[in-house]
This record gives structure tokens, C-alpha cells and sequence, in this order.
């Protein structure tokens, strides 16, 4: 079932349009994430959903019961805030509670549910402190808490991991992602980041500039991604323009020749290919030629900036053993690419495309 | 080397600073406690009749009165119109509200002297149509003091909103709380450093004014600072600097006080 269902939801400000035909279901149970770049509507999607931010069309439904234009207070859902928005006059204990008060739930029960809400995130020995004698990792544990003791229908996450340091913010990932499975929520994640996505989501909806691209799971987006937008800004992407010819070659604009799979259409194209799908090789003879640009070794991965006919090709693969030749290509060394046919996909030409960059 | 000397400095031009600022209080402090009627240096000798003098006079103890009950009744009165203004200003769509702030805080710029003859004349015509008396009456010089109040709160409380992390009020909307409980629970606790702030403000506004009041008291209803003035007219002894001190000493205590539950620094 359906748990959180949203069709044809817009939202425009003035001529502006933020949000425009957004369809979703999030399922019993399941996180879902809206990725995309800042400005293209995930945050005011999540909004709606909150009840804070009223949309000019289309339907909101939270288990079933229609709450479009229903206020916040009347909605059954938790929300963790990206600034985390701890009452600052409130302990630990009295923040978490508020929920629980508002729900005019006893004072036996409710010190109960602090307890058990705390307990989820492992602060209950913090309870009597103020959030700011607590550090952000802890802040935002303490909003964890709080938006999970009302044991909300629906669980909203804006950003909540962009305040925190990266070695905390892969813990914190995890730790959320085991709550949300052990709990059974029904989530639904806003994030620019795509790591967070892919690693958190049972499914992603990738976004941009108010329109809804391609939902699907990490391996489907990552795979099979509908055109450049998604195919660049989930995992990296190599993303070429040109067209197919009659004959089953794939023509850039700069006048190279690539091999494409046999069942191609003809026509303007984008040829995309993960930089770990193309080989390379030192000197010239075996595929498509190029000259290093830049080596960067970032530990498990290196990757080579190979300068094709005055394009940049991306290509990444495991630090080569020792005894391997690749292990002395210095810039400037002529390389040569190639990769397998079938790990190229041909994505929808489209003119003004600005590949998976932030604004 | 030369890290040490910039320093050094630095240090000696901050020490200048407080010294120029603190120079008069010290000055007044210090002659309160002279013996000779005409002030000079070195001092005759030490004495505490000039408190004694001060406490004796009843112009003094009832200036002080009134104004202590001026101070609370106009803080009493215009810090929660000021703080209504300044939650409109900021939070309301409200059109024209630059031109509203700009009204509000426009007694800031006009000088006393001439916010005083203006409600004189406005309390003269008043007086006449209502058959009723304002100038030199406690009611009149609270409803004068109250506008020396509401451009402080503004200024400070509308500060301290914007300061405010709107999205606190929206977590608790989400946890179930209906917009008045949200505004009572919380954004009131969170304003109350400015709220706190522009109160200790405002009572020091009215408490020491001069100027404006000068031209609103009467007889048998005089301020402190007027009742000071009035003495300095006939004499100038040492116990205008004895009040003085009893005024430094208590505006001190209510700025220690306020302190303890909001940090000044804060908002100040």
C-alpha cells in the first residue's frame, strides 16, 4: 500500500514554476529520496508534504486520507529539519516530549516514550542537557528522536546529514538507514548529495528544475539512466554529443567515430560511458587515441584525464599492480581508450543540458 | 618582535579608550565623597553628608519615586506594543513597512526638546477639549515616557526575531502544535533575550530622561533628572554627584541582574 501518494503536485511562486507534475508513491515502509541539484523543487516537494508550503495544483495523500490542504499540526508526519530547529529554551528530555504533549499523552506514558525515543539514539544519559552543551552530531540525534517519538505515519528528512563532518556523516547514514528499516518507516529523504542517496534509498527520484526525470533504484538510475541529466549527476558519466549515423557509427561534434550497439536509431544522440567502463593502454594502435591530461589518485581509484581530440574523457580503475605498465603513465603520455559496445548507452539529445553541475 | 609590540599597542589604545569613557563616571563617584562645598583638588577630606543632604531633601526622594514608577509604568506599557510592532514589521506581508519601522523609530531621531514641546502643546489642546487634566499629571508623563520606550523595543525585539530560526516554530507545527501554542511555547521563549533586552532599555530610557520631561512636570510632580536640574540652578555642591552615584550604582545592578538571564553581549 501506498503509504505517502502524491499526484500531479505543482507548486509555483508568482510566474515562477518551483514544482511542476510531481507523481509518487512511497510504499509501506519504504525510503525514498528526492536528489537533485539545489533549486530544483526537492525541498519544496518535502514542504508540501509537511503542509508548510501550499500547492497551487494536484493532491497529497498520507495512508490514504487526503491532507492537501490540511495545516502541519493536523498532519501525521515527522520532520527532521537540515539546522535540526532544537527548541533552544528546551532540555533534551522536554524537546523530544513536545510531540508527545501535543498528543495530550500522559505524563507516565509520555516520560516512557522520551525514554524509549532517546533510548533509539543512544542519548538517554543526555536527557537533562540543552542542545547547544551538545555537539551536531548529538543535536542532530536529539531531532531524530523527536520527530520518531509520535511514531509518525510518514518520517521527512531535509538534508540531514549537510551539517555534519564527512567521517560522522557516513555513521550517521547508516544509523538512520537501521532505525528506518528496524521501525518499518515510510521515509521520505531530500539530499543533494548522491552518495547519500544511493547508499540510503530504496529508491531515488532525481529531479530538476521543478520536473520529476527518472525514478528507479540505484542500479536502474545507475545503469540505464532515462537521459544526461540523471546519467551524469548519478555516479560520473562521460557525456558526448553527436548523432548516429545509417550506418551504426556514432559521430561526435568534433568529428570522432565511436562503435555503438547494433540496434541504435539513427539521429542526434548523447553517447554516454562510465569512466570504469573504458580501458586504457599506453602508446597508440589499439582504439581511440588520446594524451593524459591529469592523474589523480584518490586511494582505491585513479583516475585519468585522457585529452581526445581537445575533449576530456574520464577514465577510472584501481590503482594498476606494480610490475604493470600503466604504473609509469605520467601526464602528457599517449594512451589509447576502448571499452565494450554494449556498456554504451545513447541518451536523448537534448540542447541546453547542464550535466548533474550545481547551479 | 614586532607581533608583540603592535600588540602592545593595541592593548595601550583599548585601555585609552575605556579610560576616556570611564573618566567621568570615576570623576562623579569619586566627588561625591569630597568635603568642600566647592569642588577642587586635592579634597579637604572624605565625608558621606552629601548622601546625607541628598536623602534629606524632598525633592529628591519624591523625584526618585516618580520616576521609578514612571520608568515601570511606560516599560510596562510599551514593551509589549513594541514587541506587537516589531512582530508585525518582521513577520507580516504587511505593504509599507518600511515606512511603518521608519515611524516607529523616528523619535530616535527627533531631540527631545522638540518631542517635548510638541506633546506640550498637543496635552494644552487635549486638556482643553477633554476638560481634563494631563500635563503634570503621572498619567501624562507615563503616556510621554511610553514613547520614549516603543522605538527601543522595536529596534531590539525586531533584532532579535530576525536572529530567530523560523524553523524551530515549524518543527513544532509539525509535532502538533496549533499556531498559538507554537507562539506561546515557542517563539516567546525565544525572544525573550530581546524582549528582556528592550524592557532593561526602556526603564533606563524613561528613568534618566531630561529633556523630553522637562517640559511635561509641574509642580509637586517633578522626575529625578528634573529635580536634579532644578538644584543645580541654586547650587552646586557635591550631592548631585552623591544622586548621581546612587543612579550609576543602580542602573549597574539592573544591567548585573539582567545579565544572569541574558547574556547583554548577545543583544546589545
Amino acid at each position: 500500500m501506498a503509504q505517502l501518494k502524491l499526484s500531479n503536485l505543482a507548486k509555483h511562486f508568482g510566474a515562477a514554476v518551483a514544482v511542476e507534475h510531481v507523481d509518487l508513491e512511497v510504499r509501506d515502509g519504504e525510503l525514498v529520496a528526492l536528489l537533485g541539484p539545489s533549486g530544483c523543487g526537492k525541498t519544496t516537494t518535502l514542504r508540501m508534504v509537511a503542509g508548510f508550503v501550499e500547492p497551487t495544483a494536484g493532491q497529497i495523500l498520507i495512508g490514504g486520507k487526503d491532507v492537501t490542504h490540511a495545516p502541519p499540526y493536523a498532519r501525521d508526519t515527522g520532520m527532521v529539519f537540515q539546522s535540526y530547529a532544537l527548541f533552544p529554551h528546551m532540555s533534551v528530555a522536554q524537546n523530544v516530549a513536545f510531540g508527545l504533549e501535543m498528543r495530550r499523552m500522559g505524563r507516565a506514558e509520555r516520560e516512557q516514550g522520551v525514554l524509549e525515543a532517546l533510548k533509539l539514539v543512544k542519548l538517554d544519559h543526555l536527557a537533562e542537557r540543552l542542545p547547544r552543551e551538545l555537539s551536531g552530531g548529538q543535536q542532530q540525534r536529539v531531532a531524530l528522536a523527536r520527530a520518531l517519538a509520535v511514531n509518525p505515519s510518514v518520517f521527512l528528512l531535509d538534508e540531514p546529514l549537510s551539517n555534519l563532518d564527512a567521517k560522522l556523516r557516513s555513521e550517521v547514514r547508516l544509523q538512520i538507514r537501521s532505525l528506518q528499516q528496524r521501525l518499518g518507516l515510510t521515509t521520505l529523504i531530500v539530499t543533494h548529495d548522491q552518495e547519500e542517496a544511493l547508499t540510503m534509498a530504496d529508491r531515488l527520484v532525481v529531479m530538476d528544475r521543478g520536473k520529476v526525470l527518472q525514478v528507479g533504484t540505484a542500479e536502474e538510475l545507475y545503469e540505464r539512466p532515462a537521459n544526461a541529466f540523471v546519467a551524469g549527476f548519478v555516479g560520473r558519466c562521460n557525456l558526448i554529443s553527436g548523432f548516429v549515423d545509417p550506418g551504426g557509427v556514432f559521430r561526435t561534434d568534433w568529428g570522432g567515430e565511436f562503435a555503438v550497439p547494433q540496434e541504435s536509431a539513427p539521429g542526434k544522440a548523447i553517447f554516454a560511458l562510465r569512466p570504469e567502463r573504458v580501458a586504457l593502454r599506453p602508446g597508440t594502435g589499439h582504439g581511440i587515441p588520446g594524451r593524459i591530461s591529469a592523474i589523480t589518485y584518490l586511494g582505491s581509484l585513479s583516475e585519468y584525464h585522457v585529452d581526445v581530440s581537445g575533449n576530456s574523457f574520464l577514465v577510472s580503475m584501481p590503482p594498476p599492480p606494480n610490475d604493470s605498465p600503466l604504473r609509469c603513465l605520467k601526464i602528457g603520455d599517449q594512451v589509447s581508450l576502448t571499452w565494450d559496445v554494449a556498456a554504451v548507452r545513447l541518451l536523448p539529445f537534448e540542447p541546453s543540458s547542464n550535466q548533474g553541475e550545481e547551479p | 618582535m614586532m607581533a608583540v609590540a603592535r600588540r602592545t599597542l593595541f592593548r595601550g589604545w583599548v585601555l585609552l579608550a575605556y579610560m576616556v569613557i570611564f573618566a567621568p563616571v570615576v570623576m562623579i563617584v569619586t566627588i561625591s565623597f569630597f568635603q568642600q562645598e566647592i569642588v577642587s583638588f586635592p579634597p579637604d577630606g572624605l565625608t558621606l553628608r552629601w548622601y546625607w543632604n541628598a536623602w534629606q531633601r524632598p525633592e529628591f526622594a519624591r523625584g526618585f519615586v516618580s520616576s521609578l514608577q514612571i520608568a515601570a509604568l511606560a516599560t510596562l506599557i510599551g514593551v509589549p506594543i513594541g514587541t506587537a510592532a516589531a512582530l508585525a514589521l518582521v513577520r507580516s506581508p504587511l505593504p509599507g513597512r518600511g515606512a511603518f519601522n521608519s515611524l516607529l523609530l523616528g523619535p530616535l531621531a527627533v531631540p527631545g526638546v522638540v518631542c517635548g514641546a510638541a506633546l506640550y502643546m498637543f496635552y494644552v489642546r487635549a486638556e482643553n477639549f477633554l476638560d481634563q487634566d494631563i500635563t503634570a499629571t503621572l498619567g501624562g508623563l507615563i503616556a510621554a515616557h511610553t514613547l520614549l520606550t516603543i522605538p527601543w523595543t522595536v529596534r531590539l525585539v525586531a533584532a532579535s526575531l530576525q536572529g530567530l530560526d523560523r524553523a524551530a516554530e515549524e518543527a513544532a507545527a509539525n509535532l502538533g502544535a496549533r499556531p498559538f501554542t507554537v507562539f506561546r511555547r515557542i517563539t516567546l521563549p525565544m525572544m525573550r533575550p530581546g524582549i528582556v533586552a528592550a524592557s532593561m532599555f526602556s526603564f533606563i530610557q524613561s528613568f534618566e530622561n531630561l529633556d523630553l520631561t522637562m517640559l511635561l512636570v509641574g509642580p509637586g510632580r517633578s522626575t529625578l533628572p528634573v529635580a536634579m536640574l532644578s538644584y543645580l540652578e541654586f547650587r552646586i555642591d557635591p550631592t548631585l554627584a552623591a544622586v548621581a552615584t546612587v543612579q550609576i550604582l543602580l542602573v549597574g545592578i539592573l544591567m548585573a541582574v539582567t545579565d544572569r538571564f541574558v547574556k547583554l553581549s548577545r543583544v546589545i
